[in-house]
């Protein structure tokens, strides 16, 4: 049982705040939950020591993905209340097979090297070191998700441009 | 042609304007050209006009009140804010004649639209525009209505807030009492110089000339 | 009294640029509550001063203004009206609270709370004097930008609970708008970071020190590269704190307020200062980055004046310079200021990039001068005059009249 306060508070706030952005009615609340998980997810790095990894996750996790994710729920109709229960016709089914996963998640995180094996203490990566990295042993994969952000960034971008052409018999 | 070629040149040239501005609001009083009112005041110039009041001449503002209730204003009126009553009791006017003059004399000044109508038809320059603006009243019925009481002021008043008009009005006012008196005169002296001349008519009106006005 | 006279003199220290200035408080505290009196220290002073630097804005803004349109600013409350912040304080203190009753209450109280706390969060990183900044991170800038992007979920959650379609409107074009304009904020800050090679705000301010012998500090906005980096960043930062001429959101004659338009009382005095705080932790970056931090811009004043005191100096007149700006320019329509950040600042960031690894590979000669200044203002100009509208005088052509 660890001891750390810090980490039972964030674990907490990650789990119940997950748990409450799929259990509310309201779509906007659900994504306003999920960006409390997501600052939780940051503190948790950030107390891990992962200084960069826990402030990008709040720069695009909050900043970014959150935004899009309330630009998509508004723009496709989703800011209104849900009436009636959303609980699913089979949601036995659904818990059994939740529980079922947690287990199988659990026993293979206790049995993992990383929980077993004793903890090695290793330099906590500075951003230099994880630039050094990027830009030398991880080049390729990281060109290859500059081009993929790049594609997105265009069919973004032509998927707003494109208008209804005027057919050739109406008026424009 | 800079502003035009350089984008952001128009942005320059207005962030200058607004420091010259600035600076100028300290030094250059064309600059700042606020005036921290009710303490200070801007001086109106000579047509400002706001309700009319009705004009004296002397001290007693009812005996000397100039209005002889023709009610021409009243009838010019556009909105029909004038309420005037004659008195049956005459008073002599500024040349002597008996005139008559209004009982009630009352301007709603919620409706007055200060037009001027009502002073450009006066004959007698008896009604004159106020430049008085500062009327706020909590009562928007009774206390917007004036009686000729609150209407009379005097013709200082008049010189006062404008000057050049007062002093036309004057000029031919006095000219009208100079000719009504060097009338008045001639008249006496003919009356004088008919009586030494001729022995009084023995009463047969009809061989006497008719008196020339 | 032993912790008073440490306190006294951690002030003294602090204030004369003297290294490791809490020490003398600290060590007069006893052992366990070291940490905590650390933090309180290091959090203190700037919620002390920033909200006055607040209040004393707001009051030199609506007097400066007043002097740029012709007029006399408030003048009533205290000398020459430099009380009229507590006039104001007290106003919204004892306003009414109003939520309308559609709201949804819950975000809509957390929404201004929501803005003001990660604004705070951004002072921790500046370096406001030589041994003042209150955390050193490694990532400071990064810890500056993380912070600072969850300020956007504020203003939604502000614009959205307030179910009025004029705030959730508004609150969708500030949204867009702080979006749009952090890329290029954050690509012209990048320009600094590449030259410094770090990214810890008290490392970057130090690196602008003037050496012995020189006579210029090397700020970085005194090189071509820096001082292109320094506009844009100027002008991102402008819009990302919804200051005109970028108020659109706010917009107070069509929208008369936008997402804030159902705050009432100190909920609104709230979002005031989140959004000042916001522009002033703005300014503050822009000076570390740009401006030389802490430094004297030449080296013979180096020692003239505490360094704190140069900070501040700067702070002041860039606020000038956004008020200044504000009484300039009208509002910019939603259209071009979205155009302005792809179409222009995107661009140009990355060519002031381009210029700054120029400069920093080229010989130290005219030749850097020359290439990097060449590069900026042709880019500058073909970009300036490619955007600029094209009036087309025709015959008007109406689409939709028959």
């Amino acid at each position: 049982m660890p001891t750390d306060v810090i980490l039972w508070i964030l674990g907490g706030l990650i789990l119940i705040s997950a748990v409450m952005s799929l259990a509310l009615r309201n779509l906007i609340h659900c994504a306003l939950f999920l960006m409390v998980c997501f600052l939780g997810l940051a503190g948790l790095y950030l107390h891990l020591n992962a200084v960069f990894s826990g402030l990008v996750q709040a720069l695009v996790y909050v900043g970014a993905v959150g935004i899009i994710l309330i630009f998509a729920i508004l723009l496709t109709e989703g800011g209104g209340t849900e009436t009636g229960s959303h609980l699913g016709s089979q949601w036995r089914t659904g818990i059994g097979l939740a529980v079922l996963l947690a287990f199988a998640l659990l026993g293979a995180v206790s049995n993992s090297p990383q929980t077993t094996q004793a903890a090695r203490h290793t330099e906590e990566p500075t951003v230099r070191e994880i630039g050094l990295k990027l830009m030398t042993d991880y080049l390729l994969p990281l060109q290859t998700i500059g081009l993929l952000l790049t594609a997105a960034a265009i069919g973004a971008v032509v998927l707003a441009m494109q208008e209804p052409k005027p057919r050739k018999d109406e008026t424009p | 042609m800079v502003p035009r070629v350089i984008l952001g040149g128009g942005i320059v040239k207005g962030m200058i304007e607004t420091a010259r501005n600035f600076v100028g609001s300290y030094t250059d009083a064309s600059r700042l050209t606020t005036v921290e009112y009710p303490e200070q005041r801007i001086p109106l110039h000579a047509n400002a006009r706001q309700f009319p009041f009705l004009v004296f001449d002397g001290t007693d503002p009812m005996a000397g009140l100039r209005c002889v209730a023709c009610q021409i204003c009243e009838k010019e009126c556009p909105p029909q804010c004038i309420y005037i009553i004659k008195d049956s009791v005459k008073k002599p006017d500024y040349l002597g004649k008996m005139q008559m003059q209004p009982k009630v004399f009352d301007i709603d000044l919620s409706v007055c639209m200060s037009c001027q109508i009502c002073v450009e038809v006066c004959p007698f320059d008896a009604i004159k525009m106020d430049t008085e603006f500062e009327l706020s009243n909590d009562d928007r019925f009774a206390g917007l209505l004036v009686n000729k009481h609150q209407l009379a002021k005097p013709n200082s008043h008049f010189a006062r807030i404008h000057p050049a008009e007062a002093a036309e009005v004057d000029g031919r006012l006095a000219a009208e009492k100079a000719k009504a008196e060097a009338k008045a005169r001639a008249d006496a002296e003919a009356k004088a110089k008919a009586a030494a001349t001729s022995p009084p008519p023995a009463g047969n009106p009809s061989s006497s000339p008719p008196p020339k006005s | 009294m032993e912790p008073l006279k440490g306190l006294l003199s951690t002030l003294w220290k602090a204030l004369t640029d003297q290294p490791d200035p809490k020490a003398p408080f600290l060590e007069s505290i006893p052992e366990d509550y070291r940490s905590l009196a650390s933090a309180v220290l290091s959090v203190a002073p700037i919620l002390m001063v920033f909200p006055l630097l607040f209040a004393l804005t707001t009051v030199l803004e609506r007097k400066g203004l007043g002097r740029i349109q012709n007029r006399l600013g408030p003048n009533r409350v205290g000398p020459a009206g430099f009380l009229q912040f507590a006039a104001d304080g007290l106003k919204t203190l004892t306003k009414e609270d109003v939520v309308p009753r559609a709201a949804d209450r819950v975000v809509h109280f957390l929404a201004p709370i929501a803005l003001v706390i990660p604004v705070l969060l951004t002072f921790a990183v500046l370096p406001f004097g030589r041994n003042l900044a209150p955390i050193d991170l490694d990532a400071g800038l990064l810890f500056f930008f993380a912070v600072s992007s969850a300020t956007e979920l504020a203003v939604f959650m502000a614009g959205w609970a307030s179910r009025n379609k004029y705030s959730l409107l508004g609150a969708l074009r500030a949204v867009a708008q702080m979006v749009s304009y952090e890329i290029p904020l954050v690509l012209a800050a990048l320009s600094v970071v590449m030259i410094t090679g770090t990214l810890s705000l008290s490392a970057i301010a130090a690196a602008q020190s003037p050496t012995p012998g020189s006579f210029l500090a090397p700020w970085y906005v005194f090189t071509p590269w820096g001082l292109m980096g320094f506009l844009l960043f100027m002008i991102a930062a402008c819009a990302e704190a919804n200051r005109s001429p970028f108020d659109l959101p706010e917009g107070e004659s069509e929208i008369i307020a936008g997402y804030y338009l159902e705050y009432s009382g100190f909920k609104f005095a709230l979002f005031f200062l989140g959004e000042y705080l916001g522009l002033f932790a703005s300014s503050g970056l822009a000076i570390t980055l740009f401006l030389g931090g802490w430094n004297a811009p030449f080296a013979f004043m180096q020692g003239w004046l505490p360094s704190w005191v140069w900070f501040f100096a700067k702070l002041a007149t860039l606020i000038a310079v956004f008020i200044w700006i504000r009484g300039t320019l009208p509002r910019v329509r939603m259209d071009q200021l979205m155009g302005l950040a792809w179409k222009f600042m995107i661009p140009m960031t990355l060519l002031t990039l381009v210029a700054a690894g120029l400069w920093h590979r080229l010989p130290s000669a005219p030749l850097r001068w020359v290439a990097c200044t060449a590069l900026l203002a042709g880019a500058f100009l073909v970009l300036g005059r490619v955007l600029m509208p094209r009036t087309r005088h025709g015959r008007r052509v109406y689409r939709y009249a028959d």
